[in-house]
């Protein structure tokens, strides 16, 4: 079918078939590309697909190119699957697999660093509430001796001033006594002068008589 | 070149001529000639296999922008196998790769103009698919022996429909490797054609006077955007390709779906 339509196309007396026959030709002229003859038509038209195979039919159907093809695809491809399965491939997986190990282990060194770091803060924090523990029980400690001493002290000085109080007491009643002792005298000497100087000398012994039983009344 | 003939850009030239067997004649014997396309598959693997050993060859912890575009094709192919046919598949992954990369590269030089398309021929692109269902069925038999069958009898369908089902999926299994290779053959040859023809089509018109310069602004519009089209076709193919080929291999290793 494909020569068919070849073949008319070659007998199409157009310009440009006219410079393909004579360029297909190595310059001689074909004198069928101008007229209908059939045999110059198949001459011109295998021509014009190149000539290697004079078959005519359509190249990728051409069984003569076949063993050639077969030939070189498998040699061609062999090669490659060669190249490929035993240089190229394994090189590119072993850079894949080796970045891929550096990436790990520096994922897990990343990852220990942060544990690391993770213990670091929780040690500081342990310490940091252990000193403070520490710090308040030394406080309390400190407060409670120091109330202590204060309390101790204050006793002291309290019982202290408790004894001169009492003492203090004691010495103003011998004293509010003594001096109590001392009125009678006073009232008898006074009656006596009173008396010695309104009615002369009385017994000293009559006067205190009377102010006894003046001071009882 | 032969102007805008679209099909001059598969055809297959002789660079070495090495023929074996024969009388002699033209066309008898076996053509095993270094040819253009020899060439472009030499150049395919010459590429890859260069740029990944030359990329890779410091093995630095932190790589620079050549190394990493190998390691990402790495690991996409690796996560396709993977996710494919589970890290059983692993096996298989110099294979996936290989033909990952073969096909991908060999799909872009293809589309560098006057470079010849290695995939664009059937032969080439069946061999490659044979070479995976061959895979698939050698390595399905050694592992699971005949539990590898269980691949034609799902698990859950009642007996009696069986008798309908696994000849379907056998059917389905044994036209894998013509399917694998007919998408991709037949996506860069449409595609390459496709592009031929439009831009035959500017060359055409603009021959035709100032009209026709003025209206091969259409398909040369069309030129550009089949352009890119055929870059994502490229990909795309190359892409399925391998997926299609884990998917397949994880019926070896895991025949029971």
């Amino acid at each position: 079918m494909v020569t068919q339509v070849y073949a008319q196309e070659a007998t199409t007396p157009t310009e440009e078939n006219l410079d393909h026959a004579v360029d297909a030709t190595h310059g001689e002229p074909v004198p069928g590309a101008t007229g209908h003859d059939p045999t110059a038509d198949t001459h011109a038209t295998t021509q014009a697909h190149g000539g290697e195979h004079d078959s005519g039919v359509f190249p990728p159907f051409d069984p003569a190119t076949f063993p050639s093809q077969l030939l070189w695809l498998a040699i061609t491809f062999g090669v490659l699957y060669l190249l490929m399965s035993k240089v190229a491939l394994p090189r590119i997986g072993n850079i894949l697999e080796n970045r891929k190990a550096i990436v790990d282990a520096d994922l897990a060194a990343a990852d220990a660093s942060r544990q690391k770091t993770d213990a670091a803060i929780a040690a500081y924090e342990s310490a940091l509430a252990n000193a403070r523990a520490k710090a308040q029980g030394i406080a309390n400690e400190t407060r409670e001796t120091i109330q202590a001493d204060l309390a101790a002290k204050r006793g002291a000085v309290e019982a202290d001033l408790a004894a001169k109080v009492s003492e203090a007491e004691a010495r103003i009643a011998s004293t509010k006594r003594d001096a109590l002792t001392h009125v009678d005298e006073i009232a008898v000497e006074t009656a006596q002068t009173v008396v010695a100087q309104i009615i002369g000398d009385v017994p000293a012994d009559s006067v205190r008589a009377a102010v006894a039983k003046a001071s009882k009344e | 070149m032969a102007g805008t003939d679209p099909i001059h850009q598969f055809v297959i030239e002789d660079m070495i001529p090495i023929h074996l067997g024969g009388d002699g004649t033209a066309g008898s014997g076996l053509n095993f000639s270094f040819t253009n396309s020899s060439l472009f598959m030499v150049a395919t693997v010459a590429v890859i296999s260069l740029y990944l050993i030359l990329t890779t060859s410091a093995k630095s912890v932190i790589p620079g922008r050549a190394q990493l575009v190998s390691e990402l094709l790495y690991g996409f192919v690796a996560n396709m196998v993977r996710s494919a046919a589970g890290t059983a598949g692993m096996k298989f992954f110099p294979l996936v790769f290989s033909l990952f990369t073969f096909i991908f590269v060999a799909n872009m030089f293809g589309m560098v103009p006057y470079f010849f398309t290695v995939t664009s021929h059937i032969i080439v692109t069946f061999a490659l698919s044979m070479l995976v269902f061959l895979t698939v069925v050698i390595y399905g038999f050694v592992k699971n022996g005949p539990k590898f069958l269980k691949l034609f009898v799902p698990s859950g369908v009642p007996g009696y429909i069986l008798p309908i089902v696994a000849p379907i999926e056998f059917i389905s299994f044994m036209s894998r490797p013509i399917s694998l290779s007919v998408r991709l053959f037949g996506n860069i040859l449409a595609g390459h054609i496709t592009l031929k023809v439009f831009t035959g089509f500017i060359v055409t018109m603009s021959s035709l006077g100032f009209l026709g310069i003025l209206g091969s602004a259409l398909p040369l519009i069309m030129a550009i955007a089949l352009t890119g089209l055929e870059f994502l076709v490229g990909a795309v193919q190359a892409y399925v390709f391998a997926v299609l080929t884990c998917m397949y291999l994880n019926d070896a290793i895991h025949p029971s779906h």
